[in-house]
Formats: structure tokens, C-alpha cells, sequence
């Protein structure tokens, strides 16, 4: 049998990966025969995401890469200035302000529910509403939605770890991400002209990025900002529906849906693993030698589920005090979209808990994309009674 | 509802800032927040409590869904608890006390009335006059039972008659006491120059609201004298305001006492960049008021005269501890002696199993800094030590756990959020390791004798853990262009209190402390 992590990263493995990190656990920092270090408990991981030891410049691929891909200072400045138009310092209240016109693309997502019994949460749920915010945000036509919706999808499979086929994967990627930037590019010109009160707009008013830049950004904010929280609602639907008594608590209690949403961010992360750290010098962690120059990768989900952490961590509880989990990782490259994602699925999930009557699975479990790194189901049957008005 | 950040673990991660920015608000890494939000910001703060990274925000315990559990103690015990202090120490000892499951009787004793506050906004968003001086009550973390005698200081302790005695003459029986009576604001040496309208010192919530008064009506100039780490907030509340400051400070630069020179340096730069009128090197050495007993203007060192008619003597603080003269405990103006366990020593150094200390008096050997002892009168120390002591009170042996908690603080300044991890005066090196002390944003380590000891951030908190870490593990210092710390001396403080060793056998060797009155320490 092959070791744990190869077959994490094997799609048969993708409904329930939980028992491998598991194993995965066992041994903190596993090097694999690629060279790659694979952590997975939840100190080591903390303490790696805290040390400024590791990079996430982790190839060349490209000499203007987004923030997410970048170490500070650079990191630090570029991070900024686009935290400028989406929370504190420069616009703290942005995205509490946008929960009303989530309520409100919400409620017509579920009204278009009504009159039939089936429904596939993710096309016609999950994935609508975050793309519809971010697109809003950014300042992307939402009429361009199917042009970037495959662009995004392939770009989600060339993140995976390990060395083996990585050229192949890195190719298929500068291809993908060709596009986008085209795409995005074209999207800053057309700003340029026609400026919105959108980010994109605000990055070219600032005038303190480059086009090349504000390019960047833009493909990283767009790709990040639904595809993980689509999983994020889809994984929230999938663990009320298999856990009945959660999801009546849920029901009687519509402010439960805050633990909730925590406790899906530790329980079932969008976000499995960090696949894309690498050492500047060598290392110990955990009494296991990492020489400067080797990939590392942080298995958040096993991290969050790890018993020396969180009691009972293979439970779904929504009464655990101070969860603290990796759903968005942490330090310096801690999650930008985090606040919209919690809100977007905190609303999401209330009305599809609080109106559709009677949802039970079609099938579990569901089918999954096949992405270890961004694990969620490709569909998510779901049959009901009736749906409630709002 | 009731708000208090732990910003110890605060890493500015900014997630209750977008998820309730009515309440909370953030600069560049500097967290400011609403203390007693209104009823209407519920929802609001109970998802930004949720969304913290490192869950460091504490509410009200009736707003709470989960409440931590209790831990493991061992053997209960059952008998009567005192505390005497009913500041942050001692109101989240008694917490602990009650979490981890003591359920005999419990008496918390403290000399202000009314219930325990929350002291670092008292020099940030109440000076500003964001949040009202009596809006800073601090969060009850869970019901506690226990008699409350607030407004009733002690005057002293009997040791082996197990009782507390109060000034109104009440005797208190304990079967084990927590002593957490803190500090107070050091007074300006002139009684009569003290008691000029206008002269003030900070430290209570009833300080806070007469500052914020005199700043809040426009003063020509506001004179501050120290420039530690409440004079410099203090200072950057009145350029936030547009308030001309001048601050007095005897050492080189400000914070040297806590951070050393070189960072000084970059403080007195920071002080000087927003207009601070910064006078290093000087003291002053009498304040004048005029006919009606107004502040007028200050005399310095240096000869010149400085008008004002605000003036903030910010000259540190000293340990409430007279009130055990004569307790037999190793008690004196550098704190009460105890072991990493928070059990009282007495002159003798002898341990005391029934008397413990927490918070900003306790002087407790840490293990880390060569078994030095030392007092910290920061607020995670006081939260930290008091968990400590409240478990070793009600834990047997076997259960006791030492206190070994890295010290860590904070201060918010000039708009910068400075950190610092470790014990920086234990140092005889620093290099900055990441940023620049000309952004202002940095790391800098401090090493002793090769040994990483300290960290000191500029809005750059998030680095602060792993620093932690490495120290905690006796890290090497590490390489690059270090520089000579240039920290303070370690103050003497026993210039009021002599410790006189009698006796030559060994079974009647004691030690016995001669008071000095109106001594002067440092």
C-alpha cells in the first residue's frame, strides 16, 4: 500500500479523505520520496505559517505574481493596496454593507427552486451567489461568467502537490492563466475608460499598481473568491443533511448558523491543504530535518482535525467554545475573502435550512471534483418537499 | 453588551472589523474597539467574536453559546478562598476558580468600587473620547459566585491566623487567599505641586475621566513627564486630538526602559515625526501653578521653562503592597516573592502553600531568563498568572502547574501597534530581522549571550509567534547586523527595604527587612 499522502491525492480517495490525513498525523513532517515535506499537525502547521522561514514563491512561474504568491515586503505592499477597497483600514464596512444584496440574490436563487422537488445545490446555489458578489466587487460583467467559469475550473486542477507531473500541471497552467490575464487585462482597459465604484476601479484610481499588477490581482481575487466558497456552502449542505440533529438546531435556532459555519471551516475546509511553501533554509520542525530548498505542504484539513488540538475532532459539534481552525490558514497570507465567504455562506445556509421543507441527499456521497487542494462535491442532488417563502 | 479584545493574541487579523465595523476599528495594525457596544451591534459582534483567528475576543458569558471546560485539579479542595484585589487578576481568578469547579465559599476584595474595568484603553480610546471612562467594565467571562466587597482596601494579612483584615476594621478568615492588589500611578515626589489643578496621573477609570476632560477643553499645551510606555500613548492621544505635547523623559530616548536604546531611537524619531516637543535627557524639577493653584508651566533640568496647563506625571508605578508590612511575607516595593507556582515566599524564602500572588505584584522566578525573578505589569501576565494561581489553589500537588507563561505586551502608539515577546531588557544584542526600521515597519531580536531572548514588533504582529517559539526553545540569536542592545541597568529597588540575615544555626538563621521610610527607588 502506497503511503498516505499518495493516496490523499487519488481522486477514489476525495469523498473522505479524513481517515488519511489521519494516518497522515502519525508522522507530523513526512518527507515523500519527491522530495516534498508534508506537515499535518495542527502546532507544526501554525508554527510554519507563522515563520518567516518559508517562502509561497514557490517557482518562478511567473515574474509578477499575485500576492498570494509572493513573500513580504512585496507581499505586505501589494496586499494592501487591495485590502484598500475591500476592508480596514481604507473601506472597513464594505462587505457588511453587501448583506443585504446577498440576502436578496440568495432569496431568488432559492425562489427558482420552487415548483420542482430536485434540485442540484451547487449549479444552482452555491455557485451563482459567490460569483455574483465577486463579480459585482471586482467589477466583472457577470455576462462574461461562462467565459472565465471553465478558465477557473482548469486552473483549480493544476493545484495539486508533489513534484511528480508538475512541468505538465505548470504548462496547462501558464496556459490557463494566459487567458485570464488576457481577459483581465482587456476588463482594466475597459475600467480605464468607464470607471465604476468597483476594485478594479479603485486599484486604477489609486495608481499605485501596475497594470500588470491590478491584472494579477484581479484573476487572483476572482478565481479565490467563489471557487472555495462554493465548496464551503455544498460542504455545509452535505454535513446538515447527514446530520439530522444539526440541522433541526440550525432550524430552531437560525443564530447557530455562525458556530456553524466555523465549525465547516474546521470540520470540512474548501481549502485541504497549502500545497506551495518552500523552505529558504533548512529546517527543523517536529524533530524532522527540511533542507533549504524543499516543497513543503500544510495539510490544513488534518491540522484541524487533529485530537491533540480539539477534543472528539471527527465530530461535527456546534458547541465547541473558541474554535480555532486553518479554514483560512494563517499569518500573512490568512485568507482575503475570508469576511465574504463567512457571510455568504452564513446567509446561504440560513435560507436554504429555513426553507427548503423536508431537503434530504439524492446521493451520498456526492460526486467530487477531482481537486485534493479545493475538495468539494461537483454536484449536490437534493430532494425536498416543498420550498418555503422567504 | 461588554467587550474585551485579548490583545495579546490579537495577530490584526481584522476579521471583526469587517464582520462588525461599527464597533471595531483598525489602522494599520492598531485595533480600537466600543467596550459597552450598544444592544443593536449584537449580531454584529457575535460573528466577529466567532471569526477570530485566534478567538480574542471575550464577551459577556450570557452571550456565549460554549463555555470553556473546567480542568483537571486533582483532589478538590473545599475550603474557604479570599481574594484580595478585584481588578483583572483577581475577577478572572475568581473565574477560574469557579470554571474549574470550586464551589466553597469565595470572597473577592477589592479597594475601588463598583465592578472590574479594563485599564489599557484608559491611555488610548477614552483619552480620545471614543468610549466613555465608565463604558470599559470588563466582560464577565462566567458567573461567579462570590461575596464582593468592593470599595473596602486591606490593611493587612495574618498569615497564621488565616485572615485578611479590612480598614473598616472587619476581619476576613481565609483558608487560602490569592493576593492581586496591583499597582498604582506614581505620584509626583511634591505633594503640593501634585495637587495643582491640572496635574494628573493615570491609571484608575476616575483618572481617565478627569484627563479626558482637561484634554477635551482645549489646553494651550500639554505637558507630559515620562516617556514609558502610558506617557508616549498618552502623548499620541493628544496629537491625535491637535493638542500641542511636550514630553519630559530622564533617559536617552522613550521606552528605553522596556525596549532598550535602539528602538528608542526609533520611538523618539515616531514622537518627533507627529509633532511631539520630545525633551531627552531632562527631568523636571518643579511644577508652578499660579494664584488660584492652576498648573501654569514646569521648570527643567536643563534650566528652560515649559508652559502648560495640562500636565501628566507618567513616572511609572508603584506595587500595592504596604498593606502586608509586617505579614512576614517576602513582600517590598519590588513586589511579593513566590514561586513559579504563584505560592508566596515568606522572609525566610520559605514557600507558603496557603498564600498566593498573581498579576502586577507577583515577583516569580522564570525559568527561561536564568530562574531571574521578575515582575510583569502587563495584562496577559495578570489573565495568565491568575489561571495559574486560581488552578494551584484548588489543585493538589500532583496537579500543580508552573507559570511559564512568555511574557508578552503591547502598545498602540502614534498609530503603530508595537508588540514584544520575551523580556527585551535581558539582552546584550539586536539585530532587526525582517522590514525596516525606517518604515516603521519591523522585527527586531534581541539575544543574550547568543541566545535569542526578546522580540519587538512595529506593526508586524503576525511574525510575533514564531519568535515566541524559537525562544521558548532557546533559539540561537540570530545572524545578520546586530547591535549592542544599549538596555538599562536592572533597576536596584532596595533602596526602601534592607534585608538583615540573624542567627548562625542553621535552625535559627532568619531574615528580617528594615523599612526605610520615604525612601527613593531607581
Amino acid at each position: 500500500m502506497s503511503c498516505p499522502f499518495q493516496r490523499l491525492l487519488d481522486p477514489s480517495g476525495r469523498p473522505d479523505p479524513y481517515p488519511l490525513f489521519a494516518e497522515l498525523r502519525a508522522t507530523p513532517v513526512a518527507r515523500q520520496d519527491d522530495g516534498t515535506y508534508v506537515v499535518s499537525t495542527y502546532r507544526e502547521i501554525v508554527a510554519l505559517l507563522h515563520d518567516p522561514r518559508i517562502s509561497s514563491r514557490r517557482r518562478d512561474l511567473d515574474r509578477t505574481p499575485a500576492f498570494i504568491a509572493l513573500d513580504p515586503p512585496e507581499h505586505d505592499r501589494l496586499r494592501r493596496l487591495a485590502m484598500r477597497h475591500f476592508g480596514p483600514p481604507g473601506s472597513p464596512g464594505r462587505i457588511d454593507a453587501l448583506r443585504p444584496d446577498m440576502l436578496e440574490i440568495t432569496t431568488g436563487l432559492i425562489d427558482a427552486l420552487a415548483g420542482k422537488r430536485r434540485a442540484d445545490l451547487v449549479e444552482e446555489v452555491a455557485y451563482p451567489l459567490p460569483v455574483a458578489m465577486i463579480c459585482r466587487l471586482l467589477g466583472v460583467p457577470r455576462e462574461d461568467e461562462g467565459r472565465f467559469h471553465a478558465w477557473a475550473d482548469e486552473l483549480i486542477e493544476t493545484l495539486a502537490p508533489g513534484e511528480e507531473r508538475r512541468a505538465e500541471r505548470e504548462r496547462a497552467r501558464r496556459e490557463v492563466t494566459g487567458k485570464l490575464n488576457d481577459y483581465l487585462d482587456g476588463l482594466v482597459d475597459a475600467r480605464r475608460r468607464e470607471p465604476g465604484d468597483d476594485m478594479l476601479s479603485g486599484f486604477i484610481a489609486d495608481g499605485e499598481m501596475t497594470q500588470v499588477e491590478i491584472v494579477r490581482t484581479g484573476v487572483l481575487l476572482l478565481i479565490a473568491g467563489h471557487e472555495t466558497t462554493i465548496n464551503l456552502i455544498a460542504n455545509g449542505m452535505l454535513t446538515f443533511l447527514r446530520n439530522p440533529e444539526i440541522l433541526a438546531r440550525v432550524q430552531a435556532d437560525p443564530g447557530l448558523i455562525v458556530p456553524a459555519v466555523e465549525e465547516l471551516l474546521r470540520f470540512e475546509p474548501p481549502v485541504q491543504m497549502l500545497s506551495s511553501r518552500v523552505a529558504l533554509e533548512d529546517l527543523t520542525v517536529a524533530g524532522v530535518d527540511i533542507p533549504a530548498g524543499s516543497p513543503i505542504v500544510l495539510a490544513l484539513a488534518a491540522g484541524s482535525r487533529d485530537p491533540a488540538h480539539v477534543p472528539d475532532p471527527d465530530r461535527f459539534s456546534l458547541d465547541r467554545p473558541r474554535n480555532e481552525h486553518l479554514g483560512f490558514g494563517g499569518g500573512v497570507h490568512y485568507c482575503f475573502g475570508a469576511p465574504l465567504a463567512r457571510l455568504e455562506a452564513q446567509i446561504v445556509l440560513t435560507e436554504l435550512v429555513g426553507r427548503l421543507r423536508e431537503p434530504r441527499l439524492v446521493t451520498d456521497p456526492p460526486p467530487y471534483r477531482p481537486s485534493p487542494v479545493l475538495r468539494g462535491p461537483r454536484h449536490l442532488w437534493v430532494e425536498y418537499a416543498e420550498v418555503a417563502r422567504p | 453588551m461588554r467587550v474585551v479584545v485579548d490583545l495579546t493574541r490579537c495577530q490584526g487579523y481584522g476579521q471583526c472589523v469587517f464582520l462588525a465595523p461599527e464597533v471595531f476599528s483598525m489602522g494599520e495594525e492598531v485595533l480600537r474597539y466600543d467596550l459597552d457596544p450598544p444592544d443593536d451591534q449584537r449580531d454584529h459582534i457575535l460573528r466577529a467574536a466567532a471569526a477570530c483567528p485566534v478567538q480574542a475576543i471575550h464577551l459577556d458569558w450570557t452571550a456565549m453559546r460554549a463555555l470553556p471546560a473546567s480542568r483537571e485539579c486533582g483532589i478538590r479542595f473545599e475550603g474557604r478562598i479570599v481574594i484580595v484585589g478585584g481588578s483583572l487578576a483577581g475577577a478572572r481568578a475568581a473565574e477560574a476558580l469557579r470554571r474549574d469547579g470550586f464551589t466553597g465559599p469565595l470572597t473577592v476584595i477589592g479597594d475601588e468600587e463598583g465592578e472590574p474595568y479594563d485599564r489599557p484603553p484608559l491611555s488610548k480610546q477614552v483619552l480620545t473620547g471614543q468610549v466613555a471612562p465608565e463604558h470599559t467594565k470588563l466582560p464577565r467571562v462566567r458567573r461567579v459566585e462570590a461575596e464582593w466587597l468592593s470599595g473596602t482596601p486591606a490593611t493587612g494579612l495574618d498569615v497564621a491566623a488565616k485572615k485578611v483584615l479590612l480598614a473598616d476594621g472587619r476581619e476576613i478568615p481565609f483558608d487560602r487567599v490569592l493576593l492581586a492588589t496591583g499597582t498604582r500611578a506614581r505620584p509626583w515626589h511634591d505633594e503640593r505641586e501634585a495637587a495643582l489643578t491640572g496635574v494628573f496621573t493615570l491609571r484608575t477609570a476616575g483618572d481617565a475621566a478627569g484627563l479626558r476632560a482637561a484634554l477635551a477643553a482645549g489646553p494651550k499645551r500639554v505637558l507630559i513627564l515620562g516617556a514609558g510606555f502610558t506617557g508616549s500613548e498618552i502623548a499620541s492621544v493628544c496629537r491625535e486630538l491637535d493638542l500641542p505635547v511636550t514630553v519630559v523623559e530622564r533617559g536617552p530616548a522613550p521606552l528605553v526602559s522596556a525596549l532598550g536604546g535602539v528602538i528608542g531611537d526609533v520611538a523618539a524619531e515616531l514622537q518627533r515625526a507627529h509633532g511631539v516637543d520630545l525633551r531627552c535627557d531632562t527631568t523636571v524639577t518643579s511644577l508652578e501653578g499660579d494664584a488660584d493653584g492652576r498648573f501654569r508651566r514646569a521648570l527643567l533640568s536643563d534650566g528652560s521653562t515649559v508652559e502648560a496647563d495640562v500636565a501628566v506625571v507618567a513616572l511609572g508605578s508603584i506595587r500595592n503592597v504596604e498593606w502586608l508590612r509586617g505579614s512576614g511575607l517576602a513582600a517590598g516595593v519590588w513586589g511579593v516573592t513566590c514561586d513559579a507556582g504563584c505560592r508566596a515566599v515568606d522572609l525566610n524564602g520559605l514557600v507558603l502553600d496557603d498564600v498566593f500572588v498573581a498579576g502586577d505584584i507577583a515577583r516569580f522566578p522564570h525559568p527561561l531568563y536564568q530562574y531571574q525573578f521578575m515582575t510583569l505589569e502587563h495584562w496577559g501576565n495578570a489573565v495568565a498568572q491568575a489561571e495559574i494561581a486560581a488552578h494551584n489553589m484548588i489543585s493538589d500537588q500532583a496537579h500543580r502547574w508552573p507559570h511559564l507563561a512568555v511574557p508578552v505586551f503591547w502598545s498602540s502608539q502614534f498609530g503603530i501597534n508595537i508588540k514584544s515577546v520575551g523580556v527585551p531588557t535581558f539582552a546584550d544584542q539586536i539585530v532587526v530581522t525582517q522590514g525596516s526600521t525606517a518604515d516603521r515597519r519591523f522585527v527586531a531580536a534581541y539575544g543574550y549571550q547568543g541566545r535569542l531572548t526578546a522580540a519587538v514588533t512595529f506593526d508586524q504582529g503576525m511574525w510575533l509567534e514564531f519568535y515566541q517559539g524559537r525562544i521558548e526553545q532557546a533559539a540561537p540569536f540570530p545572524q545578520g547586523d546586530a547591535q549592542p542592545a544599549r538596555v538599562p541597568e536592572r533597576l536596584s529597588a532596595s533602596a526602601e527595604t534592607t534585608v538583615v540575615v540573624t542567627g548562625h544555626d542553621p535552625a535559627e538563621r532568619r531574615v528580617s527587612l528594615l523599612h526605610t521610610p520615604g525612601g527613593v527607588t531607581s
